[in-house]
């Protein structure tokens, strides 16, 4: 009966739900691009690794003074191979180094974002084990040194035209790579960053042959400023000695602490956890065996920090959930605006309708029958308002996608909060109204002119 | 001696801020079953209250109202819908149809508030055969904005009979109606009244619509005429 109702009067029904349609099409839109932006970092998130860990070095914090994350060269290849031997709740774990240079093949150039060094396990770690052509480099590779290397698919865009460059060579500032495998495509990652722009080669390589830098240097990405692009064969074959940004133990400080010679030094480590159950066990073993391996004593504070990504992922959702949440309480004023509509529209409607009211008593309604049959008709008005809210969400957010390109997906918890929002609008709002409608006096409003 | 109705020694007053304003004087009158009577009065003569009170849309201030063997004086709204919806049929002046709905759909109304539940196809069958009782078989579907005056009177008559109603109130159903169409309409109602048993009653001040029913009662200043 409410349905036949409002169809008797199609465009004031349209005209009152407007203000639900367009607020409901708000919401919608809004959270399933919300939900389409925290998808897409559980993806990179994925595909990153959920269970990755990474390892850098720490600060160097001596006499109160804090030198800054990675002054300190204490990270080692040995630590992952301890890592790998002593810790069962990681299942692999990868040395990094990292480089920034120019790649050059034939008179293509080219900078990658990565450039990084690593052992083989780097691809189970980073869960990219599928080669799309050829194949990895091995352990032989690492203890060697060999001059070979992985390219994503975006070197191959770049330097190679989309062709195989599989036995081809190119130069990382003036050392000659063979190509022996392409990984396969991963996109990018969640901070925009193009994952397959990347040359991977063994760690020995990139550290010995391309940045040359020796132990005493700091942070191994910053000392590579100081490595200018001269071509000379003594380069080459001989490490430079580079000044180092950070400052470097005194022997005071050396006799406090004092560590093993490393003959070499990593700027990460790359582990991964066998589950997200095992992260937080995973932490606590990896960090026992690095303090053993580094002899730290016991009050010595940790001279490295494992991070997880949760906290990355942490960060990068707080902004997102605080804009989702802002905009919601926007929608929810805005929710309230289209009820008050409603109600002004049902209260016309009630005295629009002040001769069938009367009349519906004489033929014996109750007061009861006419607040319900005009709650109904609020509710069944918004709930349609609703309705095709939702619909124009959808719409508007697959335009988002495809216009914007923005990551949107689809919320059914959206969806049925929005169907029960706009529902307790149209009773909240359309009470007043039908009860105003059902405490006419019939004789009064059958004389209603 | 069948009453259907029992007026004793009704008073009706309205109370407007301070001043009160008596309408009916002291009431009292008998219709039996089966008859077709005229309330005749001038206006302001306290007929239209009178007929309100005899259709249960308000109650007396004083006095009894027997209706169908019940005392229905002190009933309340819910009540009296009640009695409105099963025992009275209302046909108004200006018709008061429904605009934009059928006329099938017009004389269903009244059972969405009957307590007795029917299923929806019942009520279709029996609105059909209302309104095929009033002659309009081929205007089930119209709306009224395509129905004459007349046309659309006898739905309105076919929808108060929808509920078989002891007692049909008509407030001067040819108000609004031609004198050819209004004397259809007073014949209907005499053959409702011949043919069903239904008692009416037509309220009128029209000396011309009072010449169909067999006994007329008129009413002035508040009391039935030939009252002391």
């Amino acid at each position: 009966m409410a349905a036949t109702a409002l169809r008797r009067n199609i465009m004031r029904t349209l005209l009152t739900t407007l203000g639900i349609v367009i607020d409901v099409a708000a919401v919608i839109t809004m959270m399933e691009i919300g939900n389409g932006a925290s998808l897409a970092i559980q993806r990179t998130l994925t595909s990153l690794g959920a269970n990755t860990l990474v390892i850098i070095p720490g600060a160097q914090n001596v006499g109160g003074i804090n030198y800054g994350i990675g002054s300190q060269t204490t990270l080692s290849p040995n630590d992952a191979d301890a890592i790998a031997k002593a810790c069962p709740a990681v299942s692999a774990v990868a040395p990094i180094v990292r480089a920034r240079a120019q790649i050059v093949y034939g008179n293509k150039n080219w900078v990658p974002t990565y450039i990084q060094g690593s052992t083989p396990s780097f691809l189970q770690v980073r869960d990219w084990t599928t080669m799309a052509e050829g194949e990895a480099f091995t352990e032989h590779d690492v203890l060697n040194a060999s001059k070979v290397c992985m390219v994503g698919k975006t070197i191959v865009r770049e330097l190679f035209a989309g062709h195989s460059p599989i036995g081809k060579e190119i130069r990382v500032r003036n050392v000659a790579f063979k190509v022996i495998g392409v990984l396969s495509q991963k996109g990018a990652n969640m901070m925009g960053q193009d994952q397959d722009d990347i040359v991977l080669a063994p760690w020995t390589t990139i550290k010995y042959r391309v940045v040359a830098t020796t132990l005493s240097g700091g942070n191994q990405s910053t000392t590579n400023t100081s490595n200018v692009t001269e071509v000379n064969s003594l380069t080459m074959m001989y490490p430079n000695i580079s000044t180092s940004l950070y400052p470097t133990q005194s022997t005071n400080e050396a006799a406090d602490l004092p560590q093993p010679i490393r003959f070499a030094n990593v700027d990460q480590n790359l582990t991964t956890a066998r589950g997200p159950a095992w992260i937080q066990a995973a932490i606590e073993q990896i960090t026992d065996v690095i303090r053993e391996n580094h002899h730290l004593r016991p009050t010595v504070l940790d001279d490295f920090r494992v991070r997880d990504m949760t906290e990355i992922t942490k960060a990068m959702s707080s902004t997102t959930e605080l804009i989702t949440r802002l905009l919601m309480y926007v929608a929810m004023i805005s929710l309230v605006v289209g009820g008050v509509g409603i109600m002004n529209i049902m209260l016309v409607s009630v005295t629009e309708r002040t001769r069938e009211i009367g009349l519906r008593m004489a033929v014996g309604a109750e007061p009861n029958d006419i607040l319900r049959q005009f709650l109904i008709e609020a509710v069944v008005l918004c709930l349609a308002g609703g309705i095709m809210g939702i619909i124009v969400g959808r719409g508007a957010s697959m335009l988002v996608s495809r216009v914007l390109h923005w990551p949107t997906a689809p919320s059914m918890g959206a969806i049925i909060a929005a169907v029960v929002v706009s529902a307790s609008v149209g009773v909240i709002f359309g009470f007043y109204p039908a009860w105003k409608g059902s405490r006419l006096d019939p004789i009064d409003a059958l004389r209603y002119e | 001696m069948d009453n259907l109705i029992e007026l004793r020694n009704i008073y009706k007053t309205y109370h407007l801020g301070e001043v009160d304003l008596p309408v009916l004087k002291g009431i009292s009158l008998e219709i039996e079953r089966g008859e077709l009577v005229t309330l005749m009065g001038a206006s302001g003569s306290g007929k239209s209250t009178l007929m309100h009170i005899l259709g249960c849309l308000d109650h007396p201030t004083s006095g009894e109202y027997w209706l169908d063997g019940r005392e229905t004086s002190r009933f309340g709204p819910k009540e009296r819908a009640r009695l409105r919806n099963r025992i009275i049929g209302f046909v108004f002046q200006s018709f008061n149809l429904l605009s934009r709905t059928t006329a099938l759909e017009n004389v269903v109304m009244p059972l969405s508030y009957t307590r007795e539940r029917l299923a929806e196809h019942q009520k279709r069958q029996r609105a059909v055969e209302m309104l095929e009782k009033v002659g309009l078989a081929g205007r089930v579907h119209h709306h009224p904005s395509q129905l004459s005056g007349g046309e659309q009177q006898r739905v309105a008559i076919a929808r108060s009979l929808i509920n078989q109603p002891e007692v049909l109130l008509a407030d001067e159903p040819t108000g609004n109606l031609d004198s050819h169409t209004s004397e259809e309409i007073l014949e209907m109602f005499q053959q409702l009244n011949k043919d069903e048993g239904i008692t009416i009653i037509l309220v009128t001040h029209d000396p011309g619509v009072a010449r169909h029913a067999r006994r007329t009662i008129r009413i002035k200043d508040g009391l039935i005429e030939g009252t002391v």
